[in-house]
């Protein structure tokens, strides 16, 4: 079995990815009818003024003296016909915010929680950057495109239609004059589209760069001042800030030269209007008041000419919106919860097998192969190997982070594969080396590992976990902030907290993979000792990267190179020439040099 | 504080664009002409049409012919004031962007220069995530109305001539105008001061969902080890559901406003018309006049918005203003003296280093207090104590990143303040404990703008065990590292960046804790190799690892801030309990175990 990467359908056609989105967002489709309806309603309110001024004209001017009550009723009529569609423009604009917001703040939802649901692996094909942007900026450009752009596109389209059969009632001739001066300018517009498009591409990865130079002055802060190499990184900061200063100035000036055209062909056009409408009336075929419509007419073709670029680049970033965050809902997460059709396993010891088992990495070379182990209730296990012999993977496997590609791991002789996910968190806790918080109170972090805990609860945790002197030393206590991803506190401390959470959780298997390396020596040991009094009776493994924790556990798993090649107490083991013994070898030797 | 148009906000926010107008005069200057022009023509486009309907098109039905002459000139008009109108929105558009990014970049640049200007411990009080933010949008919201800008001064040129044209053709016309067009910058202006705070709250939330979503992700190891993705997705879905509400609660004003400002100038044209059909019975203006003043209401009906847009960016111009301006006022930067060291390379002897009597806080905690020792030139100095005893700050003070607030550290002599800039640089290279790694070549991040011989950064990778990997990168010295170092494993940037220290041959090299993230055998390779060619440095170093601390010809033992015990590891070990039970808590504990499993083992065979 093969971990996925996150789903490219970029092979889908633009139709094909809207539709594939909207079928997953049914509160958009709901209603939609009625609100395309209401946005032709109000569209049409754009002829009202054209039809008013030839009215007037033709019918009200007649005969050189103004039909005055004819213009007013005349007046009056365009009048309600403008509040109306103005109400319709209203309820509308509603409608279309709900259900555009409703729905997309589903897809965030749903797209959030299926990258929590995607396995380690998949999280891992991507930038965590990256991730984030599918639930935040990607939804967010769907939602301008579909409140802005899109509607601009069915108002556009409404606008040059009702246009056109108004123009078409007045005279054939003059529409197809229109018209052949705007359908060239309609099939550049893609082309300089196309020209915008680059430009902006241009200047995001500038962005990126420069976002990427401005950071160094202050991630980098230290080391800059310490090599006193200011002057070279204000010349580094300063060619990416200019650099993407041109990108933009460059891309202004594309919009600035493609904006006025549609200006000038309108003008062309009514000088066209007036030169050939002139001939038409004079054979008849047009009344003076028809000819004056036919110039306000034609400025209903500016606007959608004039926002048409920026219509289709949205248009254009809506669909890759859409194509990423569809990219993540198509990806299956590979290691899926069985749900309710799963065992829940009672509370109590826990025993693992593991039955010949392997472990590639997607198109990687074999990390763990043959491995075969029981490991009996409440024991005490320590897992030693170099860097890359498949300890961590071990881990990984016993706590269903990843799934063996084949043979299977067992847990009180039932498949992992088979357990719930709800019951198998709870039973199966691993501390990974990485003590990550969130930015929150200590107490805060900690109540993560039982949401039910009290203040109580937790403080006696820390006591039993032999903390209690560290967190009287803290100067909030419980209270104290911890800072974005814990950035307040030491690695150290980091860890100390994990450790309890993890804790708190209590667990009938706790793992820990390499919990506690950076914590002090003195602080370490007093945390194992601590850690042994309240692990009795769980069954424990740790990843171990120093020489007690093998020396205290009841057994020693030894990887080498993917496979389990040692397993025994350490004093059995240590006696045997062989991996352990070297890897004892070198321990000894750092710690005594 | 963006939540209300105010007048003061309003009128800082003038203030603002008159910094920018003042900084880019020319530019401005250009912008407004060409915005002049865009206003000017708009109104003689409608005066064109007017002139056109009046002397071509009513004349031909009338009389059932075509004067010539007047159709050209109708159609010169025509095109002129369209073809001059382009340029001038060309022209606004373009400079108002040139103005915009060049007042950004500025902005961007001097935010920058002060940061690399101000002192660390100005660093260490601000959080990285906000001086990020002023650098990039809070200088981008600065000056974010200048866009409009420009198009607003034109839509005030474009007004004012329509006003005139008007009045020049009929009062009672013109009266309509200056009911409408106020109405239309009033309702505009109600529109913003309306959508700016849900806007706002909109923004706010879109970036607190971003910080969700980023901190749950860079924590999904944690939620999923201990099965909390419901918690989390309720989480996410609680702020989610507020942006929805904040979102569509702008919709609704949207909603509300955008028809209204769409319909009004649509029934100012249907009231010209009544009015107008009046005039032209009572022969005050002609059919001209009427299509003039119509089609005049129909153009200016979309521009005089603009006005709208530079009011609603204000508020948000404000705060980012004042943000950028409150780094760029702060005070307080490292004075240098003017004494230069005996440069490295030119007199590589070993420097003597003195710490007297220095003192250290940060806020209300003393972190260093009265701490004394020196280091003669040559030999290596060990600091150790328990997490948060004031190690990395004292190493610090050792390289001058932060002066000390009493006492004194000196090196061959010489107070560090009395330096010249540069000069501790040129003789004293640390390896701090977080490494950092440029964006950029495994060269330039060594030499760090040094004129370094490829062959002397070979030897200070050789030296930093850093040559096997770095030879099998693809592209070997030349290979980017990435933002942040992010293609190489821990233990490699830290040996990259002790490369970056040796190669630098300094008089004193300090190690803090530099080697935390490399194999025990490694590490012993490379103290080995500093050791064995180092005689040139004196080394100050921070371990925990007893191989470290060996290496040391005298160890310094710092608890809470304060030094307890400094000389021979033996020695300390003899004498001082805290460094004894520190160092040695693993050996002990395995004495103990041992003890008791001696005893029980004992036991086992009594009972037995």
């Amino acid at each position: 079995m093969t971990a996925q990467s996150i789903q490219r359908s970029s092979d889908r056609s633009a139709l094909a990815t809207i539709r594939h989105g909207l079928s997953l967002t049914p509160e958009f489709r709901k209603g939609l009818v009625v609100t395309l309806i209401l946005a032709v309603v109000a569209t049409a309110g754009k002829i009202i003024v054209p039809i008013a001024v030839q009215q007037t004209i033709d019918t009200g001017l007649k005969g050189g003296t103004p039909d005055i009550p004819y213009i007013t009723r005349a007046v009056l009529v365009c009048a309600a016909a403008v509040v109306l569609t103005a109400l319709a423009g209203y309820v509308m604009n509603v409608r279309l915010y709900k259900a555009t917001e409703s729905s997309l703040a589903t897809l965030r939802v749903h797209g959030f929680r299926h990258v929590h649901d995607l396995s380690v692996l998949t999280q891992n094909t991507e930038r965590r950057g990256a991730l984030v942007s599918r639930v935040t900026g990607d939804v967010d450009q769907i939602s301008t495109f579909m409140q802005w752009g899109g509607l601009m596109i069915i108002v556009a389209f409404g606008q040059l239609f009702v246009a056109t059969v108004l123009m078409f009632v007045y005279s054939w001739q003059l529409t197809l004059l229109v018209w052949a001066c705007f359908i060239p300018l309609m099939i550049a517009l893609p082309r300089f589209q196309r020209l915008l498009s680059r430009a902006y591409t241009v200047v995001r990865e500038r962005t990126g760069d420069m976002l990427a130079a401005i950071s160094e002055s202050v991630v980098g802060a230290t080391v800059i001042r310490a090599y006193a190499s200011e002057r070279r990184t204000a010349e580094r900061i300063d060619k990416a800030v200019n650099a993407n200063r041109s990108a933009q100035v460059k891309a202004q000036t594309i919009v600035g030269f493609v904006f006025p055209l549609t200006e000038i062909v309108a003008a062309v056009a009514i000088a066209g209007i007036v030169l050939l409408g002139v001939r038409l009336g004079l054979s008849g075929d047009i009344t003076q008041g028809q000819l004056v419509a036919f110039l306000f007419l034609v400025t209903l073709f500016v606007a959608p000419l004039q926002t048409a670029t920026e219509v289709l680049n949205e248009a254009q970033n809506a669909v890759a919106g859409w194509r990423r965050i569809l990219g993540v809902l198509d990806t299956p997460p590979d290691v899926a919860d069985p749900g309710e059709e799963g065992v829940e396993l009672p509370r109590g010891p826990i025993s693992v097998a593991f039955e010949d088992v392997h472990f590639a990495y997607p198109g990687g070379a074999p990390v763990l192969r043959e491995v075969s182990l029981e490991i009996p209730p409440r024991s005490r296990i320590a897992v030693v190997g170099e860097t890359g012999s498949g300890k961590t993977t071990f881990a990984k496997l016993l706590t269903r982070l990843m799934d063996p590609g084949s043979g299977r791991v067992t847990v009180d002789g039932c498949d992992l594969r088979d357990i719930r996910f709800s019951s198998l968190r709870e039973r199966i806790v691993m501390v990974p080396q990485d003590g990550f918080l969130f930015d929150g109170t200590l107490e805060e972090n900690i109540r993560y590992g039982k949401p039910s805990a009290t203040r109580e609860e937790i403080e006696l945790a820390l006591t039993e976990l032999g903390l209690a002197d560290w967190l009287e030393g803290l100067p909030a206590g419980l209270d104290t902030p911890v800072g974005q991803r814990g950035e307040s506190l030491s690695a150290g401390e980091r860890q100390l907290v994990a450790l309890a959470r993890a804790y708190l959780a209590d667990p009938d298997l706790l793992l820990l993979d390499e919990a506690t390396s950076a914590v002090d020596p003195a602080t370490e040991v007093r945390l194992a000792r601590a850690l042994e009094g309240v692990t009795r009776g769980r069954t424990a493994i740790s990843i171990a990267h120093r020489l007690s924790t093998a020396e205290n556990a009841d057994e020693v798993l030894v990887f080498d190179q993917g496979r389990l090649v040692q397993r025994g107490p350490h004093a059995e083991l240590v006696g045997v020439p062989g991996v352990y013994a070297d890897l004892h070898a070198s321990w000894v030797s750092a710690a005594r040099s | 504080m963006a939540s209300k148009v105010t007048s003061a906000v309003m009128r800082q926010g003038l203030r603002v664009l008159g910094v920018a107008i003042r900084t880019e005069k020319a530019v401005f200057t250009l912008a407004v002409l060409a915005s002049a022009v865009y206003g000017g023509m708009t109104v003689a486009s409608a005066w064109a049409l007017g002139w056109a309907t009046q002397n071509v098109v009513l004349p031909a039905f009338a009389e059932d012919r075509v004067a010539s002459g007047a159709l050209w000139t109708g159609m010169f008009l025509i095109l002129g004031t369209a073809l001059l109108k382009a340029f001038g929105v060309a022209g606004r558009r373009i400079l108002a962007g040139v103005m915009q990014y060049r007042m950004q970049a500025r902005s961007r640049r001097d935010v920058t220069k002060q940061y690399l200007r101000l002192p660390l411990a100005w660093h260490h009080r601000h959080p990285t995530g906000q001086l990020l933010s002023n650098a990039s949008s809070d200088a981008e919201a600065a000056w974010a109305p200048l866009a409009p800008l420009p198009m607003a001064v034109g839509v005030i040129v474009m007004l004012f001539t329509a006003a005139v044209a008007m009045l020049f053709t009929d009062l009672m016309l013109a009266l309509v105008g200056f009911l409408i067009f106020p109405a239309i910058a009033v309702l505009n202006l109600v529109y913003q001061r309306r959508l700016s705070p849900l806007a706002t709250r909109a923004q706010q939330l879109r970036a607190e969902v971003s910080e969700i979503a980023h901190e749950s992700f860079d924590g999904a190891l944690v939620v999923k080890t201990l099965g909390r993705e419901d918690l989390e997705t309720e989480r996410f879905m609680r702020r989610a559901h507020e942006l929805r509400d904040a979102n569509i609660a702008v919709g609704r004003v949207r909603g509300l406003f955008d028809p209204m400002l769409e319909a009004l100038p649509t029934l100012g044209v249907l009231a010209v018309l009544a009015v107008g059909g009046l005039r032209l019975s009572t022969g005050s203006i002609d059919s001209g006049d009427l299509i003039q003043v119509a089609y005049l209401f129909t153009l200016l009906a979309f521009p005089i918005r603009a006005l709208g847009w530079v009011l609603a960016e204000l508020p948000r111009s404000v705060v980012g203003w004042e943000r950028v301006q409150a780094v760029l006022e702060a005070t307080g930067s490292m004075d240098y003296g003017s004494v230069n060291t005996k440069a490295a390379t030119t007199s590589p002897e070993p420097a003597a280093l003195e710490v007297r009597g220095v003192s250290y806080r940060y806020g209300e905690a003393e972190v260093l207090h009265d701490v004394t020792f020196d280091v003669p030139a040559g030999r290596t100095v060990a600091l150790v104590g328990p997490t948060g005893s004031g190690k990395s700050t004292l190493v610090q003070l050792l390289v001058r990143l932060v002066d000390p607030d009493a006492g004194q550290v000196l090196l061959d002599g010489v107070d560090l303040r009395e330096l010249a800039y540069g000069a501790v640089a040129e003789s004293v290279a640390l390896v701090p404990q977080q490494t950092f790694l440029f964006d950029d070549t495994v060269r330039g991040n060594i030499a760090l703008g040094l004129d370094t011989a490829d062959e002397d950064v070979w030897a200070a990778l050789r030296l930093a065990q850093a040559d096997g990997f770095v030879a099998r990168l693809s592209g070997g010295l030349d290979t980017r590292v990435g933002e942040r170092g992010a293609t190489l494993s821990g233990g490699q940037r830290q040996r990259l960046a002790l490369a970056r220290a040796v190669v630098r041959r300094p008089r004193l090299l300090v190690l803090d804790d530099a080697t935390s993230s490399v194999d025990p055998q490694v590490e012993a390779r490379i103290l080995h190799g500093l050791r064995d060619t180092a005689e040139a440095s004196t080394v100050v170093v921070v371990a925990y690892r007893m191989a470290t601390i060996a290496l040391a010809d005298e160890v310094v033992y710092l608890d809470h801030g304060r030094v307890v015990d400094r000389g021979p590891h033996e020695d300390l070990l003899a004498r001082c309990q805290g460094y004894r039970n520190l160092v040695t808590a693993y050996e002990r504990e395995q004495a103990e175990r041992a003890a008791i499993e001696l005893t029980a083992g004992e036991e086992e065979e009594v009972s037995a």
